[in-house]
């Protein structure tokens, strides 16, 4: 079980003091798949990180399986099942899409069935990348798609995906959606998907609208949607006023 | 008499050659400047020079999937030499030549090995030439190299050059000057790696004469701690050909790198590109394979292993 106590994430900068996120507390059961949504800037991404340990809370608690892990480093929260697929992934002249799925998993010598079973699963056919370098020469979406190919080799206990469809087609996409959904009907992970596709939005337990530092709505898709489309007229005074004629 | 090789020897040849047990097919084992081994194969003859230092390696037409070993040892501090070994590969040939060089300097003097291979390669061949240098020991002498290589590379034929500095080699300079007839090609993929107080030139030329040549320059490097690197490759186009330079270092703690590709075209059919970058390992890789459970020590291992790889 995942817990935020308090979590807060302020900035001094030139233009004065910013809430990125402001006392968020929230608990995620085991097994769970939690969907993040919202604007963008709402702090989705700085709470994900603040999880995986990649930014520092400047205020609250994080407790996994009762263990709290506010101090430990990336490298202790991944060996205790945390894992992070990056919304922008690095590039790596030298390493091959093999050498991250074997790195990822654990084993020196992953199995090639094994590794090309991770790309199907995000759409790559694997006799054309295991080899591969993880560098310029992948696009953007190519490169999308072996990060989440690593979160799946790693199968941690809590996956972390930051807008794992941006940059990917229409295709690939659909096949990512089932994968997700494969992933949660076995039980065995839990998932927080940072997402604004409807498709994956609708696969979430719960639902969290992100925005303005903290959680604006809270519940399942069905509940959520229409909270969803009010704050979109609410917030755009074309709609607004269409809304009222 | 041959020279006895003791464990280090035969973990340095391992370092630098592949060469684990004793040799087979055609070889030559340098030691201290003498000969420790030498065997040729029915293809490939290995003799003495007689004029100087060194030895012709003759690869008779037609010899299909061979390999040649001539590694050099230098294990006493002191040692200063200087080895022309010459290369005559017949026509359709497709073999291997590995050599290398391993210095063990427990000394207080210099030790360096000036190798200088040349290269008369004939028509429609596929050599592949590897050559890694490496240095180790406690001893304050410096552990120097200075290869030169010289190609002649014969119409159709393919030159794959792999050429490692591993580590340890605390000053070099390394001349590459390569000749390439009518559709032959020549790859040649250097990796250097630097640390300490080391310096490290690296010279290489790729000069595309005939129509339908190649030449391609893939270069990395990495230079720690204080050390200098400085790398000049060219491509010279004077028929119609494609060259292509590469230039690629990570740069870390107070070393400097300089890195010069340079394309020169005397001819309107020639195609020439080249391209270089120097920058620190990203931030983001770290903490990417941080996520995958690595130190962030182990994590910079692992993309410098990578880039060298």
């Amino acid at each position: 079980m995942l817990e935020l106590k308090n979590i807060s994430f302020i900035v001094d900068g030139q233009e004065g003091r910013t809430d990125i996120l402001r006392d968020v507390s929230l608990t995620v059961e085991d097994h769970k798949l939690l969907v993040l949504t919202g604007p963008n800037g709402g702090g989705k991404t700085t709470l994900a990180k603040i999880i995986m340990g990649l930014t520092a809370p400047t205020a609250g608690r994080i407790f996994w399986n009762g263990q709290d892990i506010t101090d430990l480093s990336i490298t202790e929260r991944a060996r205790l099942g945390i894992s992070y697929g990056f919304q922008q992934p690095p590039r790596f002249k030298g390493l091959t899409v093999c050498d991250l799925l074997s790195l990822a998993s654990g084993k020196e010598d992953l199995p090639k069935a094994e590794a090309c079973a991770y790309l199907t699963r995000v759409g790559l056919c694997a006799n054309d990348y295991l080899l591969r370098e993880v560098d310029t020469s992948l696009s953007g979406g190519e490169v999308k798609r072996i990060e989440i190919a690593t979160i799946l080799a790693r199968n941690s206990s809590l996956m972390i995906f930051d807008e794992p469809e941006a940059g990917i087609d229409l295709w690939s996409f659909s096949r990512l959606t089932e994968t997700f959904e494969a992933i949660h009907a076995r039980r065995e992970n839990t998932m927080i998907i940072i997402s604004h596709q409807e498709r994956i939005i609708r696969l979430a337990d719960e639902v969290l609208v992100v925005g303005n530092g903290g959680i604006l709505h809270r519940g399942t898709p069905e509940e959520i949607f229409p909270q969803i489309l009010g704050d979109t007229r609410e917030c755009c005074p074309i709609l607004r006023k269409e809304n009222k004629a | 008499m041959n020279k006895e090789l003791t464990s280090q020897d035969r973990a340095l040849l391992e370092t630098i050659a592949d060469m684990k047990g004793e040799p087979t097919g055609a070889y030559n084992i340098r030691k201290d400047s003498e000969c420790a081994g030498r065997g040729s194969s029915e293809h490939i003859t290995i003799s003495a020079k007689t004029d100087k230092p060194g030895i012709d390696i003759r690869i008779a037409p037609g010899t299909k999937h061979e390999a040649c070993h001539i590694p050099v040892l230098i294990t006493e501090s002191g040692i200063c030499e200087t080895v022309y070994n010459d290369f005559y590969v017949g026509d359709d040939c497709d073999v291997e030549i590995v050599a290398g060089c391993g210095i063990h300097n427990g000394g207080e003097e210099e030790s360096r090995h000036d190798g200088i291979h040349t290269f008369y390669i004939g028509k429609n061949c596929r050599v592949h030439y590897i050559e890694k240098h490496y240095g180790e020991g406690n001893g304050r002498g410096g552990r120097v190299m200075h290869p030169t290589t010289v190609a002649h590379v014969g119409e159709g034929s393919c030159l794959y050059m792999d050429t490692a500095q591993i580590r340890g080699i605390d000053s070099t300079k390394r001349v590459t000057q390569i000749v390439c007839a009518a559709d032959a090609e020549t790859v040649i993929t250097e990796r250097l790696m630097t640390h300490g107080e080391q310096r490290a030139l690296s010279e290489m030329e790729i000069v595309l004469n005939g129509d339908g040549s190649r030449g391609r320059v893939v270069s990395r490097s990495v230079a720690q701690d204080d050390s200098v690197q400085l790398f000049r490759p060219c491509v010279v186009g004077n028929a119609a050909c494609f060259g292509h330079v590469q230039c690629d270092s990570i740069i870390m703690g107070n070393a400097k790198i300089r890195s010069i590709p340079e394309i020169a075209a005397n001819c309107t059919d020639a195609q020439l590109v080249h391209e270089a970058a120097i920058g620190r390992i990203a931030g983001d890789q770290i903490l990417k394979l941080q996520t995958l459970g690595l130190t962030a020590e182990e994590a910079e291992d692992r993309i410098l292993n990578g880039f060298m790889s």
